[in-house]
């Protein structure tokens, strides 16, 4: 260092003796300092690291916003164009999306040929959703700029939304309110339609809840007289057949009341008629309860708007789907997928936790242990459709054979729990994310200090109560970091659900009124696998193309929210506790 | 612990208590996996009494007094030699119900390790895991236990809070509250005070004071002069080995043996 500073040439000038003594001693030691190349800083790293992350978010970012956006304004009611072409035809419809596309130039009018020719052979086109899939056989059609000779949006338009046929693009010619036909009046059509649609709940509820019910217990009634066949021989049954008998009797006169009540409203349902005239004058005279929505497109105003878009997203979460669940409610999905989700997390949760005890607290550490570890891992790699496989051999066809076989002789051949089930996907999903329970809880576990431990075995705890009153809790907020990681894995997961019980349309919820409440038998639907279902599924894959965004988008709210949940107990667990040592 | 160094025998001059040993430490050795740590030590720990235990950094004072409540079953690969006996039973014996020694002994470590708890769980701990659930005598304990260990004036009104919230000193004090809470026979303290500021470093003192005779104390200091005031008999180990034992006014002023009498006198160490 002296002999350092020594070889400095020596400050120039009568700069102040102190100046030039600071100069001589520090200066060089400054300069060595900074001048440190920028590897040993770490600035490339840094960059490079900051660099990967702000792209990761970028990218996550990204696809949030194209969800987001194509997810909020599918409901957001949009204009109807009137579209006349140059051959003179003209069609009605709202426009979807619009690409560039290459025309087939031997199909087209010198006219379009030499527009088309003028633009490199490209031209742009417009699809239209024109709706009337009963009249055209299409709910869309392409238009091409070239084709297109004038666009209006009459006032007089109407977007009629139904239960059936999906949607109807078009005027309203008359209307024929209990049997009697007159001209549209605005004012009479709402009240009816909101009648019509009362009644129409009302055959819903009738039909699944009671008429349903008296079908489940009919049914109920006919497996316990087999049961009791199968039990005591043909002769010692008997009685309990003849008493089972009477009963299935009963619920059939009920029934038979039931649906004379149906019929009745029916019949009036029938009395009450719109007639809907497409823009080529064809008319179709659908009942008024068939229309779930209805509303001039081109004549509202923004809070007409708004409130259109609020009852549709409405109708999105609390109803069921129709149409091919291209249009409608996805609830029986929601429910789904929240009911699968948290059945298992109680299976993985105490099998996840308890397995982790064991192996960090109890098992002696060694070989057997680590290739444990490594094959707990390692199954975290395993792809999720070979755990459907698993679900559908071992637990749908094998235990749940077996139950069937031992509980439900009555039913066979048909399974009850021999097939996929809800109990047996959220099974199958609990083994599926066992491991990172296994994993972060073991860490978890690793994590509480050795001090804690033994604090307490020297105040005379057992090492079970060591753990259960000291190490659990301790550990808690990272086990359950492991659950909600498990959570949102399993909540998204579709590809094994497809092999053990997931279906396109559950009949029935898994839970309902009816002894024993809960049914894990049933199958059920699923939010991740309905977008796969609407989206590229269906037979009319562009009319469920927007749903897939809004499911989408459901889908996330759903995962981020029991997510946010689970953390927020966590926190509250550890604020419990809180650490403000020393 | 290469060193060939000679060893001569250990030098006693005990001041035995009229009630004789409470533990009795016979040609102990120990090992951690292939490392001795301990070298055929030989003390009686006397009744009623306080029994510092001296000597440079990692010179097995911590694992000797480990031994004492078994602590060290914990630690995978040690092998132990030797006996040591509590009332005559031999405390590595088979058998030995070690939950059952171990409420026995107290013990405070070298680090405050409180529970993830509030202050009263904390506290009734040893209560609690021994199956009491009575509120009253949970209630009795935390006073006296805080009080003893005083921490009570500091921790009446915050007994439902965490036990994490307390300052460092704090949080000694607290774990030497737990560790009289079960009213044990022996105190086992390492370093109880290396955490603590000189009032609280009074307050303990004087504490083991006030607890020795009703209790039998053993306790590790770093401080000499704490090792002089309070206790009764000093052990002096060197590299696991037991150098001289014996009454604490002739350890520090006319040791028998130059190694204590270097380490006494701050030479090395
Ligand atoms: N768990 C263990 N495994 C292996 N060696 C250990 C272990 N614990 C302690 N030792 C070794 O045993 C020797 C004695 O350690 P011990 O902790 O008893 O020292 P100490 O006298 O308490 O020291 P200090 O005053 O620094 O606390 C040291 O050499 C240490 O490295
Ligand atoms: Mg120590």
């Amino acid at each position: 260092m002296t002999s350092y500073n020594q070889q400095l040439p020596p400050a120039s000038g009568a700069a102040g003796v102190a100046a030039v003594a600071t100069k001589d001693t520090i200066a060089p030691r400054a300069r060595r300092r900074y001048s440190a190349d920028l590897s040993a800083l770490g600035e490339p790293a840094l960059w490079g690291f900051g660099g990967a992350l702000a792209l990761g978010i970028i990218m996550i970012a990204l696809f949030l916003m194209v969800v987001l956006y194509n997810g909020a304004t599918t409901f957001w009611p949009k204009p109807i164009d009137q579209v006349e072409l140059t051959d003179g035809s003209v069609i009605a419809g709202v426009e979807r999306r619009g690409t560039i596309f290459r025309p087939d130039l031997p199909r087209l009018t010198e006219d379009q040929r030499a527009e088309v020719e003028a633009n490199d052979g490209f031209a742009y086109r417009t699809l239209y959703q024109t709706a009337n899939f009963d009249l055209y056989g299409d709910d869309f059609q392409w238009v091409a700029d070239f084709e297109t000779a004038n666009i209006t949006q009459p006032e007089d338009f109407y977007y009629f939304e139904r239960q059936t046929w999906g949607v109807f693009v078009g005027r309203i010619a008359s209307m024929t309110i209990d049997g009697q036909e007159m001209a549209y009046d605005p004012a009479v059509l709402r009240r009816e339609q909101r009648a019509a649609r009362e009644r129409f709940t009302e055959i819903r509820n009738l039909e699944r809840r009671e008429i349903g019910g008296l079908n489940f217990q009919i049914e109920r009634e006919r497996l316990n007289q087999r049961r009791a066949v199968l039990r005591m021989g043909e002769d010692g049954a008997a009685p309990v057949v003849a008493e089972s008998q009477a009963r299935i009797a009963e619920l059939q006169a009920e029934f038979q009341e039931l649906q004379a009540r149906v019929n009745e409203i029916r019949s009036t349902d029938r009395r009450y008629t719109v007639t809907l005239e497409e823009v080529g004058g064809r008319q179709i005279a659908p009942e008024i309860s068939q229309i779930v929505r209805y509303y001039p497109a081109n004549a509202i105003g923004f809070f007409d708007k708004l409130g259109i878009y609020v009852s549709r997203w409405w109708e999105f979460v609390s109803a069921e789907p129709r149409e091919a669940n291209t249009q409608g409610g996805v609830l029986p999905a929601i429910f789904g997928t929240v009911a699968m989700t948290l059945l298992m997390v109680v299976f993985v949760a105490p099998f996840g936790v308890i397995t982790a005890l064991y192996l960090r607290e109890y098992a002696k550490q060694g070989r057997i242990t680590s290739i444990v570890r490594i094959s707990v891992n390692n199954l975290a790699g395993v792809p999720s459709i070979v755990y459907g496989v698993f679900g559908l051999g071992f637990f749908a066809y094998t235990m749940g054979g077996t139950i069937d076989q031992l509980f439900y002789p009555e039913n066979l051949p048909n399974p009850t729990f021999g097939k996929g089930g809800i109990l047996w996907a959220s099974l199958t999903l609990a083994l599926l994310t066992v491991p990172v329970v296994i994993v972060a809880t073991e860490e978890a576990l690793a994590a509480v200090p050795r001090s804690m431990r033994e604090g307490s075995l020297a105040c005379g705890a057992s090492k079970w109560q060591t753990i259960r009153y000291v190490v659990l809790p301790k550990a808690l907020p990272g086990i359950m970091t492991g659950m909600i990681l498990a959570m949102a894995r399993g909540a998204g997961e579709v590809a094994p659900l497809m092999l053990v019980g997931v279906v396109k349309l559950a009949p029935a919820l898994p839970i309902d009124t009816f002894y024993p409440f809960i049914h894990l038998d049933r199958s059920f639907m699923h939010l991740g696998f309905h977008i796969f279902d609407v989206g590229f599924q269906s037979r009319n894959s562009e009319a469920g193309k927007p749903m897939v965004f809004v499911t989408t988008l459901l889908l996330l709210a759903l995962i981020v929210t029991m997510n946010a949940t689970a953390i927020i107990i966590r926190n509250r667990l550890k604020r419990k506790y809180a650490t403000g040592q020393f | 612990m290469s060193e060939t160094l000679e060893f001569e025998p250990t030098a006693y001059h005990v001041k035995k208590s009229s009630e004789g040993p409470a533990l009795e430490i016979k040609d102990f050795n120990l090992w951690y996996g292939d490392t001795q740590a301990l070298f055929n030590n030989n003390l009686e720990i006397q009744k009623g009494q306080v029994t510092a235990l001296i000597g440079p950094s990692g010179c097995g004072k911590s694992t000797l007094l480990r031994c004492l409540n078994r602590m060290n079953d914990l630690v995978d690969g040690l092998r132990i030699e030797g006996q040591i006996t509590v009332d005559g039973f031999d405390i590595y014996a088979r058998g030995v119900d070690v939950i059952a020694l171990r409420k026995r002994m107290g013990m405070v470590f070298q680090k405050p390790n409180p529970f993830a708890m509030s202050i009263y769980d904390n506290i009734t701990y040893p209560l609690r895991v021994d199956g009491v659930t009575k509120k009253s005598i949970l209630d009795d304990t935390v006073e006296h236990a805080l009080s003893k260990a005083a921490l009570w004036k500091e921790a009446k009104d915050r007994l439902n809070e965490s036990a994490l919230g307390l300052s460092g000193g704090q949080q000694q004090r607290l774990c030497i509250a737990r560790a009289i809470a079960s009213d044990p026979e022996v105190l086992l303290m390492d370093e109880p005070c290396s955490a603590l500021d000189p009032i609280a470093t009074a307050r303990i003192e004087e504490l083991i004071e006030e607890l020795k005779g009703s209790y039998s104390i053993v306790m590790v200091t770093h401080s000499m002069a704490q090792a002089a005031r309070v206790s009764d008999n000093t052990a002096f180990m060197y590299l696991g080995r037991l150098i001289e034992y014996g009454d604490t006014d002739t350890i520090f002023t006319n040791p028998q043996k130059t190694r204590t009498n270097d380490y006494v006198t701050g030479r090395f160490g």
